[in-house]
C-alpha cells in the first residue's frame, strides 16, 4: 500500500485543479423525465452526418433507428422516445453552426418502455460482426470526443494492437458520470471490454482509474474474471490524466509519437462509459438513446448524475436541476476543456458528459487583468505535451502563427488548458492557440 | 416549472483558474527580501535604511514617470518595481551617497526596464543595470566599504551617505576610526582573500558579521528567503542550485591544486554577492530562460563565470557582470534548448 503511494502511475507535468467532485460523486444515477420535444442532431459525431430514415409526421417507437449511417465513418441515430417526428430542420448546436436535426414530439402518455429490439447472441459474434453491431448501436466516444467507436475498433493494419485501455480517469473537475457508471455498472463495463477485446483480438485489457476513485477500483476488482485478461490500475489524480496519450504513458510507459494515434504504440483507448454502453446495448441490439450527464457547479441547485435522453434541450435539464438566481455561465463538458454555450436551446448530445454552471463573481473562475508574460515558466512545467506555451504565446501576440506551427509544435497542443490555468499573467493562451490553428488552417486552404 | 431566464457569459476554456497572480508572486519576493533588508539595517544602521528608501522611492517615481511618458497605465501596483528598488539598495555599499543611489535607481528603471517596454520585456535585471551604471560612473563610492556593527550606527549616518548631489563622496575613514575599537582596513572578505590571502571564517560569512554591500553579508538570511520562495513555487530552485553548482565546479579544482592561492568552494559560495545574486537576481523570471535544459545551462554559466572573474579578473567580485552576461544570452539559450515534446523522446 505504501509502495503504491510512492510509485503512483503517472505522466510528467500537468496541473492539480480542485476537484469539486464531492458535489455529485455520492449521488446515484437518476433518470430525467422526458421533455415534450427532443432535438436529435444528425451530426453528433465526428464523420459524415446520418441520413434520416423517417419522414415528418411519422410515428416512432423508442429505440427505433431513425437515421442511418452514411458510410463507415458515420453512425446511425435512434429515437430517444416514443412519439411523432415533427420536422427535420436546421437547429442550433452547442458547437456553433446549425445542424440538421430531427424534431421529435414526445407522447407524454407513453410509458416509454423500450420496445425496439434486435437481439444478438453475443457469444457467437465474429470480430467483424461485433464492429458492425457497435456501429449499428450508433456508438461514439462518450468521454467527449464523439469519434465513432467502431472506427477505433479497426486500427490501421500496419499497427499491431496488443492492449486495450479502458479510460476511467475522468480528470475534469466536477464530472462524476464515469465514476457512477463504474460503481453502478461494473458488469456492463466488463462485458463491453470483453466484446471490444474480441473485436480487436487483444489479450490484455487495463482499466485506468484516477486514485481519487478508489471505491470504483475496488468495485471493478470484485467483478473481474479470474483469467487475468483484464486488470484495473489506479493512476495519480492529476489533470489531464484522462487524455489518452497521458493515460497510455501512465499505465504502460509508452509514448504515442506526435501526430499519431494510440494504435501506433499498440494501444486502443475507450472511455469506460462507452464500454459500459457497449456491454449493455449490444446483447439487445439497441442503440444509444440516453447517457449519464453530471449536472454540477455552484450555480446548480440540485447537482446530480442524470440519465438524460439524447436530444433533451439543456434548458429542460437546467430547469429540472434548478439554477441559482446568480447563475451566469453554462459550460458543456468539464470546466477545463468544455465550452460555454450562448443559447440554452441546444440539445444534449451523445458526447456530452457534463454541464457545469458557474455564478457571477466566482473566485474559482475569476480572471484578473491580462499582464505581460514574465516568463515564469509555470506553463512550461504544466504542459503535458512538453511544449513551450510561453514562447507560443509570445509568437501569437506577435501574430506569427506559421512559426508557431513550424517551429514550436502548435499542432500537438490538444487544448487541455493547463497553461492558461496556471498563467499568473492571466494570458488566455489556449484561446490564442485556437485562433492560431484556425488562421493556419485558412492559410493552408488558400494555398491549395 | 417557471421559465428559466439566465444570461450566459461566453468564455474560452479553461473555465477554472489557479489564483496565483503576478502581483502575488512579486509581493512574496518582497516578503522574502524584507529579512535581508532588516538584517542590513541592523548591521549598518540608518544609512542603509535611507538607502533602501531612496532607491525604492526613486524606482517607483521613475516607473510612474516612464509609464506616463509612454502613455501606459501605471504599473507600480504589480510590485515588480519595489523589488528592483530593494534589490538595488542591497547591492550598494552601506554608505553609498544617496544622490548616486537615486541616479542608479533612475537608470535601473529607465535603461533597464522602461526602454525595453516595461515588465516582461526587459532583457536584463533592471537593478543590476542600475548597479553596473554606477559602478562605472562612481568607481570610488562603489568600493568604499564601512564595517558592520559600529556603535553609533543608529544615531549617526555614515558621512558619505549625505554627500551633496554631484559632489565627490565624503571620506569615511576618520569617522570609522572614531567609531570602531579595532583597526578596520575597509576590505571585504573577497578583497582580503584576493590581495592578502586572508580567508574569512565561514560562520562570519554565513551570519553576516562582515563588510560588504548592504544586503549581501548574511548568506543564511538570503538562503532562508530563497527557501521560502522555492517552497511557495514562486522561485525556480534549479537556478540558485545551478549557480552554486557552477561556482563549485570551477573553484574546487583550483583549490585542490593550490589551497594557499585559491579560496575553498565554501568561501566562494558564501562570500560576496554570490548568494544574493543566485537567490534573488538570477531567479528574475523575465530575464531567465524557461526551457528545462536552458535553466540549467544559464545557471551553471553564471556560477562558473562569477568564479572565473573572481579568480582571474581584475575585479574582486564577478557576480554582477556574470548575471548581466547570462541575461544577455538567456534568449539565445531558450532558443537552442527547446525541449523534445511528448512522444519524441521515446523510440516506439
Amino acid at each position: 500500500m505504501l509502495n503504491s503511494l510512492f510509485n503512483r502511475k503517472s505522466f510528467k507535468h500537468g496541473v492539480r485543479p480542485q476537484e469539486f467532485k464531492e458535489l455529485t460523486n455520492k449521488l446515484p444515477i437518476r433518470r430525467l423525465p422526458f421533455a415534450s420535444t427532443l432535438i436529435v442532431p444528425l451530426s453528433q459525431h465526428a464523420g459524415k452526418p446520418s441520413v434520416p430514415l423517417v419522414k415528418p409526421g411519422q410515428e416512432v417507437v423508442r429505440g427505433q433507428p431513425i437515421a442511418a449511417a452514411d458510410g463507415f465513418l458515420s453512425v446511425p441515430q435512434h429515437a430517444p422516445a416514443t412519439g411523432r417526428v415533427e420536422s427535420i430542420q436546421l437547429m442550433p448546436s452547442a458547437r456553433g453552426p446549425k445542424t440538421q436535426s430531427l424534431i421529435l414530439h414526445v407522447y407524454q402518455a407513453s410509458t416509454q418502455q423500450e420496445l425496439y429490439e434486435n437481439a444478438h447472441d453475443i457469444d457467437t459474434l465474429s470480430p467483424d460482426e461485433i464492429i458492425q453491431a457497435v456501429q449499428e448501436a450508433g456508438m461514439v466516444g462518450l468521454g467527449g470526443a464523439a469519434f465513432p467507436t467502431h472506427v477505433k475498433m479497426k486500427p490501421p493494419p500496419e499497427h499491431e494492437v496488443d492492449t486495450l485501455v479502458a479510460n476511467g480517469c475522468e480528470c475534469e473537475p466536477y464530472l462524476t458520470c464515469d465514476h457512477r457508471i463504474m460503481l453502478e455498472q461494473p458488469g456492463n463495463l466488463i462485458q463491453g471490454i470483453r466484446l471490444v477485446q474480441r473485436a480487436l483480438g487483444v489479450e490484455r485489457a487495463v482499466i485506468g482509474i484516477e486514485d481519487n476513485k478508489i471505491d470504483a477500483v475496488r468495485a471493478i476488482a470484485e467483478h473481474l474474471p479470474n483469467d487475468a485478461a483484464i486488470s484495473v490500475e489506479a493512476v495519480q489524480t492529476k489533470y489531464p490524466q484522462g487524455a489518452e496519450k497521458m493515460l497510455i504513458r501512465s499505465l504502460l510507459g509508452r509514448e504515442v509519437p506526435p501526430g499519431q494515434f494510440p494504435s501506433a504504440v499498440g494501444v486502443s483507448v475507450f472511455n469506460v462509459g462507452t464500454l459500459a454502453q457497449i456491454g449493455e446495448l449490444l446483447p439487445h441490439g439497441r442503440g444509444v438513446i440516453e447517457r449519464v450527464v453530471t449536472v454540477s457547479g455552484p450555480g446548480v441547485a440540485k447537482p446530480g448524475n442524470y440519465l438524460v435522453p439524447v436530444g433533451t434541450p439543456i434548458r429542460f435539464l437546467l430547469e429540472f436541476a434548478g439554477v441559482t438566481s446568480n447563475a451566469h455561465e453554462v459550460i458543456l463538458g468539464g470546466p477545463m476543456m468544455g465550452m460555454s454555450v450562448a443559447a440554452l436551446d441546444v440539445p444534449v448530445t451523445k458526447a456530452m458528459s457534463g454541464m457545469v454552471v458557474f455564478e457571477q463573481q466566482n473566485p474559482d473562475i475569476e480572471r484578473g487583468p491580462t499582464m505581460p508574460c514574465i516568463r515564469c515558466g509555470y506553463c512550461v512545467d504544466a504542459c503535458p505535451m512538453h511544449l513551450n506555451p510561453s514562447m507560443l504565446g509570445l509568437l501569437a501576440a506577435a501574430g506569427d502563427y506559421p512559426t508557431m506551427a513550424s517551429d514550436y509544435h502548435l499542432n500537438d497542443c490538444f487544448e487541455c488548458g493547463s497553461c492558461s490555468y496556471v498563467c499568473p499573467s492571466n494570458i488566455p493562451l489556449v484561446q490564442y492557440f485556437r485562433v492560431a490553428k484556425s488562421v493556419n488552417r485558412d492559410l493552408a486552404q488558400k494555398a491549395t | 416549472m417557471s421559465e428559466l431566464r439566465i444570461t450566459t457569459d461566453l468564455r474560452s476554456s479553461p473555465h477554472l483558474k489557479q489564483t496565483v497572480s503576478v502581483p502575488q508572486i512579486m509581493r512574496n519576493v518582497v516578503y522574502a527580501l524584507l529579512p535581508v533588508c532588516a538584517w542590513s539595517v541592523y548591521a549598518f544602521g540608518i544609512s542603509v535604511l535611507l538607502l533602501l528608501i531612496t532607491t525604492t522611492l526613486t524606482c517607483m517615481l521613475s516607473e510612474a514617470l516612464f509609464c506616463r511618458l509612454s502613455g501606459k497605465p501605471s504599473s507600480i501596483s504589480d510590485g515588480s518595481i519595489a523589488i528592483t528598488g530593494l534589490l538595488l539598495a542591497l547591492t550598494l555599499p552601506p554608505g553609498f551617497p544617496l544622490w548616486m543611489a537615486a541616479v542608479a535607481a533612475f537608470v535601473a528603471v529607465g535603461l533597464g526596464k522602461a526602454l525595453f517596454g516595461g515588465l516582461g520585456y526587459n532583457v536584463m535585471n533592471p537593478a543590476l543595470v542600475g548597479r553596473a551604471f554606477v559602478q562605472a560612473a562612481f568607481p570610488v563610492a562603489i568600493t568604499t566599504w564601512s564595517p558592520p556593527f559600529l556603535p553609533g550606527r543608529f544615531s549617526e549616518v555614515i558621512p558619505s551617505t549625505l554627500t551633496a548631489p554631484f559632489m565627490k563622496p565624503v571620506p569615511i575613514e576618520q569617522w570609522v576610526e572614531q567609531q570602531s575599537i579595532d583597526v578596520f582596513t575597509g576590505a571585504t572578505p573577497l578583497a582580503l582573500q584576493k590581495f592578502e590571502q586572508i580567508i574569512t571564517p565561514w560562520p562570519d560569512l554565513l551570519t553576516g558579521t562582515i563588510a560588504g554591500s548592504a544586503g549581501e553579508t548574511s548568506a543564511l538570511i538570503i538562503l532562508l528567503g530563497g527557501i521560502y520562495l522555492a517552497a511557495r513555487k514562486m522561485m525556480d530552485w534549479r537556478l540558485p542550485v545551478g549557480v552554486m553548482l557552477g561556482a563549485v565546479i570551477v573553484s574546487l579544482p583550483f583549490w585542490l591544486l593550490d589551497a594557499s592561492r585559491y579560496p575553498d568552494p565554501l568561501f566562494v559560495l558564501l562570500s560576496g554577492g554570490l548568494m544574493l545574486g543566485a537567490v534573488f537576481m538570477v531567479t528574475d523570471m523575465v530575464a531567465s530562460p524557461v526551457t528545462p535544459l536552458g535553466v540549467w545551462i544559464y545557471a551553471l554559466f553564471i556560477g562558473m563565470l562569477t568564479v572565473v572573474i573572481r579568480l582571474f579578473g581584475g575585479l574582486t567580485e564577478g557576480v554582477m557582470y556574470a548575471i548581466l552576461l547570462g541575461n544577455a544570452i538567456s534568449p539565445l539559450i531558450s532558443l537552442v534548448t527547446q525541449s523534445k515534446i511528448f512522444g519524441e523522446r521515446q523510440k516506439p
